[in-house]
């Protein structure tokens, strides 16, 4: 027998369309979810919405809930009455009789055997769904209408006008799934599109609810409707001979304001093409929620655009497109002004406005941030191979955008517009992509800069940022990052490490230190700040080695050695320690100092002493002491001078030379012997070797 | 539709879609009021929103309310900004059922066939910091157009609404120039005559958006202006004390000019804002101070016989 099937639609007036697809997934967890709490263990679920409905089918429903035993334990045999009452009351039983009485150590007891006969799938679902509508978790909802004064009113994304709630197998005409909410019933009935059929239309299982959607003009899944947008765009593009520019996130957006997606083309007039695409293509999607399209042969875009419409309009859509080129033609007026407007101001003579705009209470004004990364920039610049002079002018302008007309309607075009104008004014090619590269890496997927102008500049200013956030102690916690802090680090070491920098950072906070003091005395914790900001970078980097694959101990191995701050031989070292841990050699001489370090901590405790002084060579009694001795001199000193040559594989395999003599020290030599003055010069001896291999890593931190 | 004369018409006469709109709501059962007699920056200031919005008592009403944003003057020069705008307001308490509907159709009495047209319900959450008011709803776009704004009041003077009241703003230009095919505001036909008998929105209100620009930007008096701020906040809190009916505070008798001076004050705000004299910081603790106004006049409303008591 086939088993029973549940819809369920909520249908309500216009459910924002960002909201949309988390609202299905919440609705199919929270059925689902309960479905299995009751016992009802289902075959399967999907949940859709469109702009009025949210919508769930679930599949292969028990039709009744398993028959439930269990047993109950109770007080004991003699205890006080009102514990007696109470164990009968909660155990659904009228007298002591109906209980068993047991046995345990302490003597009898009372135990109750509850008998739960399961419930008829469809009422514990009826029971089950009001709940759900009552307790649905919208970002933020709504009460309306005359309930709405009364406590208790139901509460809703926006105002909720029917649910159609049906059980049964889908061979068989369905049940209605019984109950209310707020004074409005389940029933068969919901709606089609509000334009093209909105009639109300009486439905049955999933399947012919989709049917019917569909020939009321409600493309149901979310998916499709989408992919139609797609392709009818990306066809009417073609048509043309142009190429639509894809946009996920529009598409998405557009796919929710929708449940009959039509979509037109509209032109705009070509002498808006005068204006950067980047500010067309914001304005008309930011604006108008519209798609742009460009010629294949030279990317650039082209006067039209591509609108998702929800009706199949009498006169074929003519109104349409011609209302939504009426709005785009006032938008891209206004773009256009902006941009002509920006043009006539340079850069430079906006500045003076920052003094005005504060950047942190406690940071002082974006006027004075922007003079320290002017500063900090023509410090950094001979570092990374920029030309001084280049670079500072960068740093003064790249910042200077904000105050523009295009940047304040569209904040996502700061920088770019900041190069176009810099290159509108005559700016050097390099001055004027740092306005536009400074901010970069902007993502994890972002491209990092590579030109040193832009190299320079970026670095200043998300040093400036960090080392001015740690000064107030305003550091990332938690989730909890506002002034994106870590995606600064994380740009630093990408900017560092993809460029090969040789960039102490510590000696580079202090600067930016200095830069703060000139204008700010009262900062707390200057002192430390390089190093606790150090250590930020050192977790980040732990982060991004991770996602390439690199063990997380190494990292800290080698940062946990003294003044590790230059990024890119922290991860040569990195990479030449995990190639020799790797090797045979590696693996016994990390057990070999593991050994070492052990029975060194149990010594020590026990003595309560520390063995780090050097051992005396007269004391020395096995040849095995002897040689050991002499190879950790050899070693550390061949390790020291590889590693000053910045050659790790070369420290390495000095390092590798060592545990044939720590395998025969452990071997032959017992360190707790009774001559006292003896264990005391073996137990330094095995100080020596954790001192050894302090030349490239600290192996105390590797695991394993 | 088709009885009126031309120059009634909605797509041709900024007048007749005025009308048209009043002649909508009236059939409705709305109260047809006339604009308040203070400069206010939106419709919702009139008191038949704000006050009336709080309190159990049923309301419906519409009217045409010229709202002043100092700032949003363009000397004239653009074709979409005004200092100076109409908004016809309608707010209807309870909710009813059928509003968005009931919108759709008021559309369509001015000439938007929702068969040939693209309309659309975009989510936008209204917010007022001065009245303390928040509520859920939609910008409604006609062809990608937002044509106006549609909200279930859920808080207003910092009081929760109950019942909730639907308030429907339409931004009067922007609507006349969709509907009769203009680019420009100054080029909309007000009267809906022809020849030398049409009367434009430029005739009327040109050299106003002119001068009041001048004046907003460059010459208010603003060392007035803050005396009048600080004047009316004090004559606010001042008519807010005296109007308490008796010392457990269960009746009050003088909530209607208390909120005038409240009105009175944002305005002044919105001037010294325009004039450029508010620094940032500033700002925010003006419009802290007139949300105060709103929450004390709206706790003194719900004392009051239309506010519910008795």
């Amino acid at each position: 027998m086939l088993m029973p099937d549940l819809l369920f639609e909520l249908f309500s007036e216009e459910i924002p369309a960002r909201m949309q697809a988390r609202a299905a997934e919440d609705l199919k967890k929270m059925v689902t979810d309960r479905l299995v709490d009751a016992g009802l263990v289902y075959e399967g679920a999907r949940a859709f919405a469109t702009p009025r409905r949210l919508a769930l089918t679930v599949q292969g429903i028990p039709a009744r809930q398993p028959d439930l035993k269990e047993e109950k334990k109770g007080p004991r045999v003699g205890a006080p009455e009102n514990a007696i009452a109470g164990f009968l009351k909660s155990a659904g039983l009228n007298s002591v009789d109906e209980a068993r009485v047991e046995k345990d150590k302490k003597g009898d007891f009372y135990v109750a055997l509850i008998e739960k006969p399961g419930r008829d799938a469809i009422d514990v679902i009826a029971d089950m769904l009001p709940v759900i509508v009552r307790t649905f978790p919208w970002p933020k909802s709504m009460r309306w209408g005359e309930r709405s004064e009364r406590p208790g009113a139901l509460s809703w994304v926006r105002p909720l006008h029917a649910m159609v709630a049906t059980f049964g197998p889908e061979t068989e005409e369905p049940t209605l799934v019984h109950f209310a909410v707020d004074g409005i019933e389940s029933g068969f009935v919901t709606y089609g599109h509000r334009f093209l059929a909105p009639d109300p239309i009486s439905v049955r299982h999933f399947d012919d609810y989709v049917a019917k959607l569909e020939k009321a003009k409600v493309v149901l899944d979310a998916e499709r409707r989408r992919e139609i947008i797609r392709t009818d765009a990306k066809n009417l593009a073609f048509a043309q001979g142009y190429e639509l520019v894809e946009d996920e996130g529009l598409l998405a957006e557009a796919a929710g304001l929708v449940e009959w997606p039509v979509v037109l083309v509209g032109s705009f007039d070509e002498t808006f093409l005068q204006i950067p695409g980047e500010v067309i293509q914001a304005t008309i999607r930011n604006n108008q929620k519209c798609f742009v399209l460009r010629d294949p042969q030279t990317a650039r875009l082209v006067n039209k655009f591509v609108l998702v419409s929800n009706m199949e309009a009498k006169d074929g859509g003519r109104a349409i497109v011609a209302g939504n080129e009426r709005v785009i033609r006032a938008r891209l007026s206004d773009a256009k002004f902006f941009y002509e407007t920006d043009l006539k101001t340079r850069l430079e003579d906006r500045l003076h406005k920052f003094k005005d705009i504060v950047f942190h209470e406690k940071l002082g004004t974006q006027a004075a941030r922007i003079a320290r990364i002017e500063q900090l920039t023509g410090e950094l610049a001979p570092l990374v191979g920029a030309d001084v002079g280049k670079a500072k002018r960068a740093a003064r302008l790249a910042k200077a955008d904000l105050l523009t007309e295009v940047v304040g309607e569209f904040p996502e075009l700061q920088g770019l517009m900041g190069r176009y104008y810099a290159q509108a004014q005559g700016e050097d090619e390099a001055v004027a992509h740092a306005c536009e590269d400074h901010y970069k890496p902007k993502g994890p997927d972002d491209l990092v800069p590579s030109d040193p102008v832009s190299i320079a500049v970026a670095l200043a200013d998300k040093i400036d940022i960090l080392v001015g956030f740690w000064s107030i102690d305003e550091k990332p916690t938690g989730s909890k990052d506002p002034y994106a802090l870590r995606r600064a680090a994380l740009g630093v070491i990408r900017i560092v490490l993809d460029n090969n920098l040789r960039l102490p950072l510590v000696a580079a906070f202090r600067r930016a230190i200095d830069g703060l003091l000139s204008t700010h005395s009262a900062l707390i914790n200057v002192d430390r700040l390089p190093v606790e900001l150090l250590a930020f970078f050192a977790d980040r980097l732990k982060v991004q080695l991770r996602e390439q694959g690199a063990r997380h101990d190494l990292v800290d191995a080698v940062f946990s050695l003294e003044g590790q701050d230059d990024l890119v031989l922290v991860v040569r070292r990195v990479a030449a320690l995990g190639r020799f841990l790797d090797s045979d050699d590696g693996r016994n001489l990390l057990a070999g100092f593991k050994r070492a370090a052990n029975i060194l901590r149990i010594e020590e405790k026990k003595d309560n002493a520390s063995y780090d002084g050097a051992p005396d060579e007269a004391l020395y009694q096995l040849a095995e002491e002897k040689v050991l001795a002499r190879a950790m001199a050899e070693v550390k000193a061949e390790a020291g001078r590889a590693v000053a040559g910045e050659d790790y594989e070369s420290a390495m395999r000095a390092m590798a030379k060592l545990r044939p003599h720590v395998d025969a020290f452990f071997d032959k030599v017992t360190v707790n012997v009774d001559d006292r003055a003896l264990r005391a010069n073996r137990l330094k001896l095995l100080n020596e070797i954790r001192a050894a291999t302090r030349a490239v890593a600290d192996f105390s931190r590797i695991e394993g | 539709m088709s009885e009126l004369p031309p120059y009634m018409r909605p797509e041709r006469s900024f007048q007749g879609l005025i009308l048209a709109l009043q002649r909508f709501w009236a059939d409705h059962g709305c109260v047809i009021l006339q604009p308040y007699d203070m400069e206010v920056g939106a419709g919702t200031f009139h008191p038949a929103t704000t006050l009336r919005a709080l309190g159990p008592r049923p309301w419906n009403a519409a009217y045409v309310q010229p709202s002043r944003r100092p700032k949003d003057g363009r000397y004239g020069e653009n074709p979409n900004r005004l200092q100076h705008y109409y908004q016809f307001q309608v707010i209807l308490k309870p909710s009813p059922p059928d509003i968005q509907q009931l919108y759709l159709n008021s559309l369509y009495a001015i000439g938007i066939d929702p068969g040939i047209h693209d309309i659309r319900f975009v989510e936008d959450d209204w917010e007022s910091p001065t009245l303390g008011a928040w509520g859920l709803g939609w910008e409604c776009w006609c062809d990608g157009m937002e044509v106006s704004q549609f909200t279930y009041f859920q808080q207003v003077a910092g009081f929760e609404c109950a019942p909730v009241a639907g308030e429907l703003t339409y931004g009067l230009e922007r609507l006349a120039m969709y509907v009769q095919g203009v680019d420009n505001v100054y080029n909309l036909n007000f009267n809906g005559r022809e020849d030398n008998r049409k009367v434009t929105y430029g005739d009327v209100f040109l050299q106003a958006e002119q001068e009041y620009s001048r004046h907003n930007f460059e010459h208010s008096d603003y060392e007035m202006l803050f005396k009048q701020f600080s004047m009316a906040e004090e004559a606010c809190r001042k008519y807010l004390a005296d109007g308490w009916a008796d010392k457990e505070k269960s009746r009050h008798l003088m909530v209607l000019p208390a909120y005038d001076q409240c009105i009175k004050a944002s305005h002044v705000f919105n001037l010294l804002d325009a004039r450029g004299v508010i620094s940032v910081t500033e700002r925010q603790s003006y419009i802290l101070r007139v949300r105060e106004l709103a929450k004390a006049c709206g706790e003194a409303w719900l004392k009051t016989q239309a506010g519910g008591q008795g």
